[in-house]
């Protein structure tokens, strides 16, 4: 279908359907059944098998006509490409519906006190008991925890065999009396993030994902997923025109419990977009030194951008591409968020000592100082990053390991 | 703006790469580089005039192939890596781009061709290499062309059959064409750091010439940015060569019973330089676009310029520091190429003389 007869048949069809005094489950749930609520997807499951730039069209007619889309905020988007990729046809059946119409949150349960960067290092164990999966152990780091219905969760099942075949991956039931997730305070002041303490939690056995052992294998599915959105993570979108209207309410209440914890997600990637506006505001643009900085990031940024773009062509025109898009990007990102960062504190000046509503734009330059840190982390953090792409990209040696042999026997966190 | 390379373009890389590096390995470089003459006419006359290559930026008019920056940047990066001796910069790049920013239709006509097929090596003659700004202060001309000052650096300068001159004549900036055998003319060859890029001091003194065209402020900042575009996209070249052959020598060298590759450091300031490259070679393609679409050239060229420049010396600088000792040694090749990248880094303005053009542009649109 071409750009326009898609926005045709999509706006006949908002036209005849999009009503604002429908509940939004109900709402959803029509989406779901025409195919607008997840176009890239097939049509056996919700979808239409668009490409991205179909979808794109489809996006934006929705966002004119101040339509309200599937849910999509948050790692629910993880759960269900996940899901979609590696999940059997009574998991998609059961979990994918309840993701898009958003009665169901999620949240990305893999990072342990012991083992964040070495994720295969994970020690949450799983046994096999009495016709259930019983989990016991501890998660950290885990955005969106506090309110998530589910989880996506790793745990050991193995611990005889190298470790990353002992691994295996569960759909988590949150609400339930074995799972507790207390929200941590970051740096920047926000709690998105929590620790999450199983005991004898349960998971039935149609909820394993991929198969005993095959955890691994789904998790870096996941982890292919995150990486490549970094960059151009969906956010809820924002609707054109007036927004009157019962569906509106319910819609603005969703956003505003599942967006709270990223809030702050556009100011850790350093708000370039902020830049040339208060250097002109406070007249530090006039300053040589901070000049040539700001200049930098403009090369970075322009760059990173015009890099993308021409991997996403090379992408869609199936010539091979060298450069795995994913670990480049979110270097990238965290050059440019440092830069930036730099570059604000010059044009502060002492100004940047301040916070909360005493800092400049609202209080958002001081949040930007303080949340840059996270994006070398999160994610994948910036090292390991380098080491994917030395070892990958330019078949540079693999140094020397530690952790061959049974899980059992290797070295690791008290 | 097309993002990819046409199937074309592709060809042409190929084409361009195969022929350099059968025809300019670094034993050529080093040949090359220790003659007067600094170049091999032969290879030149192959390459540059049988070939087309001097002429893949020319319109079909003069003479040349009809291709546009992203061309003359396909082949300016491919003669960085292999670090191609011949006066391509100064007489394709720079003479030819200023006979079309600024010569009257009759002398492109006359001079353009001979610079297509390789016949004419010409030199463009400007008597400030830092920034276009200054450009017209050291040399002066009479209302019938006799020219008086001096160039402290010109490129290829030696070898020129033809020099065009960038002066001052009256209130304005004029182009002038000076005939190698001119009277009143010195040239005198430069001790320099980059020694496969030649530079010549060059006096007027009462020299005939003949005005072939006048350069406003806007059409000598176009020249410029073909220029640095150009430029650019040879540091690129230049630039991934010595990226790949210091991957290439970490996987070989042992130290401590394993590969210096293995090495975490190492690896982690290969990747470092991996997304250095890429973004600075982003942007420089992205200049070609924006030139041969006539849109925000400036602030492209000197974004390129600018990425292009920080990017090679990166490069040369990890390329001996990794190789260690040998790295250092006149008979090990990374030096040519370090030379190269400070020579470049510095022609045609510094990074931090196009990052502020960038931000005065910036300002001046906003
Ligand atoms: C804002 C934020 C949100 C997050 N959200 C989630 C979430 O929703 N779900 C979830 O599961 N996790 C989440 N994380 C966790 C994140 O993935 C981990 O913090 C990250 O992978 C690093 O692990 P770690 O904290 O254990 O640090 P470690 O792995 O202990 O790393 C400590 C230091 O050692 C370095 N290091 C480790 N291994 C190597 C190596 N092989 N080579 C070189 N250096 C190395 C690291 O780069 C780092 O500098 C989040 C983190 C942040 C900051």
């Amino acid at each position: 279908m071409t750009p326009e007869q898609i926005r045709r048949e999509v706006s006949a069809w908002l036209d005849a359907n999009w009503r604002v005094d429908r509940p939004l489950i109900e709402w959803r749930n029509l989406l779901l059944e025409a195919g607008w609520a997840a176009p890239h997807w097939p049509e056996e499951w919700y979808g239409r098998g668009f490409t991205l730039e179909q979808t794109v069209v489809v996006v934006e007619v929705f966002r004119e006509m101040a339509a309200v889309p599937a849910a999509q905020v948050g790692p629910r988007g993880l759960a269900s490409e996940t899901i979609l990729a590696c999940g059997s046809d009574d998991q998609k059946r059961r979990f994918l519906r309840p993701i898009l119409t958003g009665e169901h949150t999620w949240c990305q349960l893999f990072s342990e006190p012991g083992s964040g960067s070495d994720l295969a290092g994970l020690s949450t164990r799983a046994e096999f008991k009495d016709g259930n999966w019983i989990l016991n152990g501890q998660k950290v780091w885990n955005t969106s925890a506090h309110h998530a219905d589910f989880g996506l969760l790793v745990a050991r099942t193995d611990w005889d065999v190298p470790k990353h075949q002992g691994i295996s991956y569960f759909l988590l039931d949150m609400r339930q009396p074995g799972v507790e997730a207390r929200p941590l305070r970051q740096m920047n002041g926000h709690q998105s993030f929590n620790e999450v303490f199983m005991t004898n939690a349960v998971v039935p056995p149609e909820d394993l994902i991929g198969g005993e052992g095959n955890g691994w294998h789904v998790a870096k599915t996941t982890l292919s997923f995150e990486r490549r959105g970094f960059s151009r993570r969906v956010r809820g979108s924002t609707l054109d025109g007036p927004k009157q209207g019962p569906i509106y309410e319910e819609y603005e209440e969703e956003l505003r419990i599942a967006a709270e914890p990223y809030t702050w997600y556009p100011q850790r990637e350093g708000r370039v977009d902020l830049v040339l506006p208060r250097a002109r505001e406070t007249g530090a643009i006039a300053d040589p030194a901070t000049r040539q900085e700001i200049a930098k990031l403009i090369c970075l940024h322009t760059g990173a951008k015009l890099a993308s773009d021409s991997a996403e062509a090379k992408r869609k025109a199936g010539t091979t591409d060298i450069i795995p898009e994913g670990s480049i990007g979110k270097l990238a990102a965290s050059v440019i968020a440092r830069q930036a960062s730099l570059v604000h504190t010059m044009i502060s000046g002492a100004d940047a000592m301040l916070s909360g509503p005493e800092s400049a734009a609202d209080g958002l330059i001081a949040e930007i100082l303080v949340s840059v840190p996270a994006i070398s982390i999160a994610g994948g953090t910036d090292e390991i990053q380098r080491n994917i792409i030395s070892e990958r990209v330019l078949g540079m040696p693999k140094g020397y390991r530690a952790d061959q042999g049974p899980f059992r026997d290797i070295k690791r966190n008290a | 703006m097309h993002i990819e390379f046409s199937p074309e373009q592709q060809l042409l890389r190929d084409i361009v790469s195969r022929a350099l590096r059968e025809k300019s390995p670094a034993t050529a470089v080093r040949e090359q580089m220790a003659s007067d003459r600094g170049y091999d006419p032969a290879v030149w006359q192959e390459l540059c005039g049988d070939a087309g290559l001097a002429g893949v930026h020319l319109p079909e008019a003069y003479g040349g192939a009809g291709g546009g920056a992203v061309e003359l940047g396909i082949v300016a990066e491919e003669m960085g890596r292999t670090l191609f001796c011949g006066p391509f910069l100064a007489s394709a790049v720079m003479a030819g781009g200023a006979l079309l920013e600024a010569a009257n239709e009759a002398d492109r006509a006359e001079l353009l061709p001979g610079i297509a097929t390789g016949a004419t090596i010409a030199t463009l003659v400007l008597d400030d290499l830092n920034s276009p700004v200054g450009v017209g202060g050291s040399i002066a001309a009479t209302v019938d062309g006799v020219l008086s000052g001096t160039a402290a650096m010109v490129v290829d300068a030696h070898v020129a059959d033809l020099l065009l001159v960038v002066a001052k004549g009256g209130s304005s900036l004029g182009l002038y064409a000076v005939e190698a055998d001119a009277s009143g003319l010195d040239i005198a060859p430069l001790e320099v750091v980059d020694q496969t890029r030649k530079l010549s001091r060059v006096t007027f003194s009462d020299t005939p010439s003949r005005e072939i065209g006048q350069l406003t402020r806007q059409s000598l900042n176009r020249l410029w940015d073909r220029v640095c575009s150009a430029l650019a996209h040879e540091m690129i070249g230049g630039a991934q060569h010595l990226f790949e052959s210091t991957v290439a020598y970490t996987k070989q060298r042992f130290q401590f019973g394993r590969p210096i590759g293995s090495f975490q450091a190492l690896k982690h300031r290969c990747a470092d330089l991996l997304l250095e490259i890429e973004l600075a070679r982003a942007v420089t393609y992205h200049s070609a676009r924006c030139l041969d679409a006539r849109e925000g050239e400036p602030y492209a060229a000197s974004m390129a310029k600018a990425a292009a420049a920080d990017a090679y010396m990166s490069a040369a600088r990890a390329a001996i520091q990794l190789r260690g000792g040998i790295g250092f040694t006149w008979e090990n090749d990374t030096h040519l190429w370090f030379k190269r990248a400070k020579g470049s880094e510095v022609l045609f303005g510094t990074p931090a003389i196009h990052r502020e053009r960038m931000m005065t542009l910036l300002e001046s649109a906003a």
